[in-house]
């Protein structure tokens, strides 16, 4: 594959205004709730306030009694509405155990906020009124809530299995030699993290509506979805409604996160409903409702291991990991931790290997891909790990890296999880970094104060990474027992007016896929990149595609827009060949042009070629009318995107309240087609990283109930406590692609979590401060202090 | 979240609301800025069958300073308080703590009189009248009486109102002697987890979410009185108190905080 270092008709690389953002900000862009659809009923879905218990009886009574109410279902009423369960599309092993998960419950629930009911009404008020006076019986289990409980099987959530343990999936390539390695060992550093359970919280919830068209059997499903395409197949099996009759249509999507990637209860129970009824049914997302209905992100326990000589360079690294399901399993749930399986060992040179992953099923909402998905899990194991390796080598986190980063001349890289590194130069992303935080300076200062004896402690904190993006090749998929393929699909078509039409099968939930799509056609044909629509988001447009997740949609999506257009271009060079009686191989495409090589004078423009191959009055012997070409592109490995981070935060030791002062970060993602995007993705991924490393947490009692539901305990960041952060670039293209391109939608979000914990721990080490588990809240943080202290200061 | 149904009617006096509030009884419920009220009525943990909108009474809205006292109008904005030149010059430390109240969309309608007839210990405004040594104005069927801030907050969301009656003002003395007001949470928007409020150079001072209603920090006051340095006084700030615990913090760590902030505000304020 030959990369193009400069793809470039000079537009490939502006930083350009978003053209999806003014129907954003004016509020023109339609969300689900803007939807209006006459005569809907509106579905409440009575959820378990309890996070394990029998249904003994339901009562729908008093709902019943409510004006407006037409019908209240519970689960044994809808059992026979499924062809089947909800689907999980990911049964990473042969043996791995799998609960049926109903839309409606059926006999018991499993978490808080499993669906036991649903009410349907005229209005979304009386499905709510009706909700409140639907009484369900409950007799109360023992709520495993634990990791540790959970694995110990005192409790078998679903008996039917015999155990909470779903799975175990290794992989150790060489077992006794990571065995001699860590024998051999001068340095054996060992870690346990936890990565607490998070609440995706995008800016509109989800939101569901279905509607039928009883006298052909045709449905349209709207949902606020990150992946109408794959939702199509799945939905269409889970109710036994024909593929061909279903159209899956995501309007304006505020958001997802990985949280709408999922196929839920209330997608498959308005889609039943509405067959039920034969009329359009709809559901909204409350804020409160989804912190325990929608899927929640990480949680789970690690124990990292490093092998080093004296010197501090790696021999080995042995990860083994305990992972939170949740209670049922989403449409990836078991295949999240996997995603960071092959990566901790960072970016650093490892000849040997270990990782183990046991999954456990919890009475919590079930878990699922949350913004980086298993790699920022990964990132931070690997690099919180390397900075007590430094500490115990004696050197500086810095050095520690520099030692054991993969050096350039090895690229691409065999990684020892298996994997080929496509392209990598990890140095001079660290030495920016240091440069722009000021490292020298800042440590030196850090010194002044303890000497000094100050209350303010500063600490600066290193995250150097390397994520893997761009799912993803569809053979290694296979290897991985994910149920789907990696590719994706983009047409390209020049209409006869030569405005272009380009069709997407990733679909945009945010991201900004119709200024980069468009950017990228422009570039090749040499057209206004506002002459270029982009199409998405609905099944009868787009009928395939594999949607957007995982940092893939320009690895894999732009690059089936870009050679949509190749060969869009390859059709029409025959046409402009034959109108300007010359050879297709002389002519170049310029700014709109077709020119014969060498010869001034010799031209004719893409929009009378267009023309032309519309009309197709007079068209090259054997070729077709229109100007179209489809696309279904496959990569052949995954991207490699890295960078390095890094934190200032100063500590109230008072207070315990840790507060970013500085913050550097150097991002390779491979070419950039829009700066603009790219330094919107990494702002918002630092940010949303930081919120784990410092206020997010889903805080559960020990009966599973969640105590942070809203916004007001559920601590997102909010713009007030960003900061302004240094933002550099390198460059360094990724071989697998011909843009050369890697993708940088999780990169800040995997980073900055670590480079945060880092920097907290170093501001307290002094004060004899050795770990700090997230997020660093103030009272945790102070009370660190206290202990560390030998009680209270 | 939904709410239950529930009926509304709009006054555009203090006497219709009054008669308002009496054919409904405690059914019906004063609608301010509805910063408070709605989300309890979206949570369902509060049903009123009517609301009663006293955003149409343009007399209660305003601040005016005649002599030694500041009087402001229970409909007040938050907003409006942080952006008077007048209360910055006559009670600075009031305009300041409205500035730090919820964020700017919050300050735009939240109501003075709200916040104080919602008697949220948590919250900023109630803390700092109290601290000002400030008089509520209420108007009831028998007509109209003056409640000292120290006696109005009873319990938790409970206050001295009542079920009949409606603030309709609330009176400072005029105040421009050292104050300070440390709030501390963990996002801009939030609720203080502790917050420690100096007034008119120590001689009053008050905290924030320490218990179940608004405190006057009566041992650092009597201590300061008696000479104490600030350090020696703010040792004393959680005196008494019962916060409670919470996913922020737990009382141990709240106590600890009101000492440290209260050591601060009277810092600020510049005390020794
Ligand atoms: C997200 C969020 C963050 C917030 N953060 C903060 C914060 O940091 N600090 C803070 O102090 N507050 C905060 N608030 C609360 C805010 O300040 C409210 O505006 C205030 O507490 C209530 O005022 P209101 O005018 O909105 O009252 P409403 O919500 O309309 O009413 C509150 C209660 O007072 C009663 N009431 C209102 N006016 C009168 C009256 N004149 N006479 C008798 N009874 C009356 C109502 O019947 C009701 O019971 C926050 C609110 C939100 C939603």
């Amino acid at each position: 594959m030959t990369v193009t270092d400069n793809p470039t008709g000079g537009i490939i690389g502006q930083a350009r205004l978003r053209k999806e953002d003014p129907a954003l900000l004016t509020g023109e862009a339609k969300f689900m709730d803007d939807l209006v659809l006459p005569g809907a009923l509106w579905v409440n879905c009575v959820r378990s306030p309890h996070a394990h218990a029998t249904i003994d009886n339901i009562d729908t009574t008093a709902a019943l009694a409510v004006e407006g109410v037409t019908a209240v279902y519970t689960g044994a009423d809808l059992a026979e509405d499924w062809a089947g369960p909800l689907p999980c599309a990911w049964p990473v092993t042969d043996d791995m155990k799998s609960p049926d998960y109903w839309p409606v419950a059926q006999g018991k629930v499993c978490h808080v906020g499993d669906i036991v009911a649903v009410v349907v009404a005229d209005s979304r008020y009386v499905a709510a009124d009706g909700a409140e006076g639907v009484v369900v019986d409950y007799s109360l289990l023992p709520a495993v809530i634990s990791i540790e409980d959970a694995e110990s099987d005192q409790v078998v959530i679903h008996e039917g299995l015999g155990t909470n343990v779903s799975y175990e999936w290794p992989l150790i390539p060489d077992p006794e030699g990571v065995e001699a390695a860590f024998a051999n060992a001068t340095h054996h550093v060992t870690e346990t993290y936890v990565h607490q359970r998070l609440i995706p919280a995008p800016m509109e919830p989800r939101g569901v509506a279905a509607v039928p068209a009883p006298h052909n059997g045709d449905m349209i499903l709207y949902s606020s979805t990150q992946i109408p395409h794959i939702l199509k197949v799945m939905a269409a099996l889970t109710v036994g409604i024909p593929e061909h009759k279903m159209r899956v249509i995501a309007p304006a999507v505020g958001g997802g996160f990985g949280c709408k990637l999922g196929v839920y209860p209330e997608e498959i129970l308005c889609l039943a409903l509405a067959v039920r009824h034969g009329v359009p049914v709809r559901w909204t997302e409350g804020r409160t409702e989804a912190a325990t209905a929608t899927i929640q992100g990480r949680a789970q326990r690690q124990t990292i291991e490093l092998a080093a000589d004296e010197n501090g360079k790696l021999l080995a690294v042995r990860a083994t990991l305990l992972a939170d399901m949740g209670a049922y399993f989403q449409l990836i749930t078991p295949g999240v931790p996997l995603l960071g399986a092959f990566l901790f060992h960072g970016l650093y040179d490892v000849p040997l290997y270990s990782f183990t992953c046991k999954s456990v099923f919890t009475n919590l909402t079930p878990t699922d891909a949350y913004r980086g998905a298993g790699r920022p899990e990964a990132t931070y194991a690997i690099e919180r790990a390397m900075d007590v390796l430094a500490l115990a080598v004696g050197v500086e986190p810095d050095e520690i890296r520099s030692l054991n980063f993969i050096p350039t001349e090895k690229f691409p890289y065999d990684s020892p999880a298996g994997l080929v590194f496509d392209s990598g130069d990890y140095q001079p992303a660290l030495d920016r970094a240091k440069e722009l935080i000021n490292w020298e300076e800042r440590r030196a200062e850090q010194a002044e104060r303890q000497a000094a004896g100050s209350k303010m402690h500063l600490g600066l904190g290193i995250s150097t990474y390397v994520e893997m993006c761009g799912l993803a090749p569809s053979r290694v998929l296979a290897s991985l027992n994910y149920g789907a393929g990696g590719w994706e699909s983009a047409t390209v078509r020049i209409l006869p007016t030569c405005k272009i039409q380009v069709v997407t099968g990733a679909t945009p939930h945010g991201q900004g896929h119709e200024t980069a799509w468009s950017m990228i056609v422009a570039d090749r044909l040499g057209v206004d990149p506002d002459d270029v629509e982009v199409l998405h988001s609905d099944t009868a447009i787009s009928p395939l595609g594999l949607d957007t997740y995982g940092s893939r949609s320009l690895s894999v999506g732009g690059t089936a827009i870009w050679m949509a257009t190749e060969r869009v271009v390859e059709k029409a060079s025959l046409i402009a060949a034959h109108m300007l009686e010359a050879n297709a191989d002389d002519l170049e495409l310029t700014n709109g042009v077709f020119n014969v090589k060498g010869t001034p004078g010799a031209e004719v423009p893409l929009a009378e070629v267009a023309f032309a191959a519309f009309t197709a009055h007079d068209l090259p012997e054997g070729l077709e009318p229109n100007l179209q070409a489809e696309v279904t592109w496959d990569p052949p490995n995954f991207t490699f995107p890295f960078g390095a981070h890094i934190a200032l935060v100063e500590i109230d030791e008072e207070t315990g309240e840790v507060e970013i002062i500085d913050y550097a970060a150097v991002d390779d993602c491979g070419n950039q087609v829009n700066p603009m995007i790219v330094e919107g993705q990494v702002h918002g991924g630092i940010v949303q990283g930081i919120g784990q490393a410092l206020w997010e947490e889903a805080i559960y009692d020990e009966d599973g109930q969640c105590r942070s539901t809203n916004l007001g305990d559920y601590l997102v960041p909010s713009a007030a406590e960003t900061i302004d952060m240094k933002l550099d670039y390198t460059v360094t293209p990724s071989p697998t692609n011909p843009l050369g391109v890697k993708g940088i939608g999780e990169a800040g979000t995997i980073a900055s979590t670590p480079a945060v914990m880092n920097a907290v721990v170093d501001a307290l080490r002094h004060l004899g401060v050795t770990e700090m588990a997230m997020p660093a809240s103030p009272m945790r943080v102070r009370r660190s202090i206290e202990n560390a202290q030998g009680g209270a200061v | 979240m939904i709410p239950a149904p529930v009926g509304y009617i709009r006054v555009d006096s203090t006497e219709a609301a009054l008669a308002a509030l009496g054919e409904h009884g405690d059914e019906a419920k004063i609608l301010a800025g509805g910063q408070s009220l709605i989300p309890l009525m979206r949570f369902r943990l509060a049903a009123p069958s009517m609301l009663v909108d006293i955003a149409g009474i343009t007399e209660l809205s305003g601040i005016s300073v005649v002599g030694d006292t500041v009087s402001i109008g229970a409909m007040t904005t938050h907003s409006a308080l942080e952006h008077s030149g007048e209360l910055a010059e006559a009670c600075p430390l009031l305009a300041h703590v409205a500035s730090v109240v919820g964020d700017p969309a919050i300050r735009h309608r939240g109501t003075l009189g709200g916040s104080l007839a919602h008697a949220d210990p948590a919250s900023d405004l109630p803390a700092a009248v109290l601290a000002l040594g400030g008089t509520l104005v209420a108007s009831g069927s028998n007509g109209s009486r003056e409640i000292a801030a120290t006696e109005f907050f009873t319990g938790f969301l409970e206050s001295a109102l009542g079920a009949d009656e409606m603030l309709t003002g609330i009176k400072v003395p005029v105040s421009t002697g050292g104050w300070s007001y440390q709030k501390f949470n963990r996002r801009a928007q939030d609720w203080a987890i502790v917050g420690a409020m100096v007034a008119e150079g120590g001689a009053g001072v008050a905290l924030v979410n320490m218990g179940a209603t608004p405190l006057r920090a009566s041992a650092v006051e009597s201590a300061l009185a008696g000479g104490a340095s600030s350090v020696e006084a703010a040792a004393s700030a959680a005196e008494g108190t019962e916060p409670s615990s919470d996913n922020n913090g737990d009382a141990a760590y709240r106590k600890h905080l009101a000492q440290v902030l209260t050591g601060r505000a009277l810092r600020d304020a510049g005390m020794e």
